[in-house]
């Protein structure tokens, strides 16, 4: 007997109800970094200093990136032939994935961080847990984007308690901003059918055991801005199942735009 | 917002063993963010493994007027130029 060893998940196990799971797990991920990364790219030549022009750029590319190794393996899941591309271009908002928070308007420079910082320590947990995890494919693209969001975090958390124990505007406007932003939260932690059944194959990480960390973790950073951490509320927020908010037709219009009218262009 | 933010020089190792060597300058609030924008503006290509910044304001640099009286008496001094010596091959970075 040889002495290989154990092979990788491949692509598709042979259960179709967890083949579509996975597939659709996999989605939401890609399309939260993807629908993230357009939003930051939005800052391009509008940022509020050059530094910090080049420095949101850096993270719309590193989400983008994770976007594409992520939708690619989406798609082998999927098994219909779609790859990346196909994925992220030609598909309708009720099919995209991503969380609800991804694709609020960046706003003001603070509600930008908030929402960064938000999603940032949300990858954290979510890229921690799943690159120890036996779906190595996976495991892998988590490891590349955990090393990018640490420094994600870095940035986000840095401009938060910048803005939230700095000027009495800068700490007004962070402080809206959280208390926007704060109802989308629920639904990082929140497991559904996609995440219960993938977390009892050990596929995935059991959300509500990664909650306690990220609210550690959230209040440690909230406590060293001086902010204030808002009232939960219930959460009818459901981008992830599909049920998106007004904001993410018209990200999809201007993303979607040149390839959906010159199909096969290139540049 | 930049017009309010110091000015910081940037120093960049490319690699182990290396010296760091100026690359620029750009505008930060204070020193920590003076690295984290040294990193998004000058390691985008993978152009270095560690910077230093400094203030601009904390470099205390020669005077141009005073070029003549520093640097002209050293040209007629070719003596101490070590061009007598055969560099070995394995010498690199020399």
């Amino acid at each position: 007997m040889s002495t290989t060893p154990a092979p990788a998940i491949l692509p598709r196990g042979g259960d179709p109800a967890l083949d579509e799971a996975r597939c659709r797990y996999v989605l939401r991920l890609a399309d939260t970094s993807l629908v993230l990364g357009q939003r930051l790219s939005e800052w391009i030549g509008h940022g509020p200093a050059l530094e910090e022009d080049l420095g949101l750029a850096n993270l719309a590319l590193d989400l983008i990136g994770q976007a594409r190794l992520l939708l690619t393996y989406a798609g082998e899941l999927e098994g219909r032939g779609r790859d990346e591309d196909a994925l992220a271009f030609l598909r309708d908002a009720p099919e995209f994935l991503n969380l609800t928070l991804a694709e609020q308007p960046n706003g003001d420079f603070g509600q930008t961080i908030v929402r960064q910082w938000l999603i940032d320590t949300w990858q954290l947990e979510i890229y921690q847990a799943l690159s120890v995890l036996p779906d190595t494919r996976l495991a892998a693209i988590a490891a590349k984007a955990l090393r990018e969001t640490r420094y994600h975090y870095r940035f986000s958390c840095g401009w938060l308690v910048r803005l939230g124990d700095g000027t009495e505007e800068s700490q007004r406007r962070v402080q809206r901003a959280l208390d926007d932003l704060w109802r989308f939260t629920p639904e990082l932690f929140t497991p559904d059918d996609v995440d219960e059944r993938l977390s009892l194959a050990g596929l995935a990480p059991a959300l509500r055991e990664l909650a306690p960390q990220w609210s550690l973790r959230v209040a440690e950073d909230l406590a060293a801005a001086r902010l204030q951490r808002p009232p939960d509320r219930p959460h009818p927020w459901q981008g992830k199942r599909g049920v998106h908010s007004e904001h993410l037709g018209h990200l999809l219009s201007v993303m979607q735009h040149l390839p959906r009218t010159y199909p096969g262009a290139h540049w | 917002m930049a017009d309010e933010w110091p000015l910081f020089e940037v120093f960049i190792r490319s690699r182990s063993g290396l010296e760091h060597k100026h690359v620029g300058s750009l505008h930060a609030a204070d020193a920590r963010m003076a690295v984290e924008h040294a990193r998004d503006v000058y390691t985008r290509r993978q152009e270095g493994v560690s910077i230093w910044v400094v203030r601009s304001a904390d470099i205390i640099a020669s005077d141009p007027a005073e070029a003549d009286a520093l640097f002209e008496p050293a040209r007629d001094k070719v003596y101490r130029h070590p061009t007598f010596y055969a560099i070995p091959d394995e010498v690199k970075n020399l």
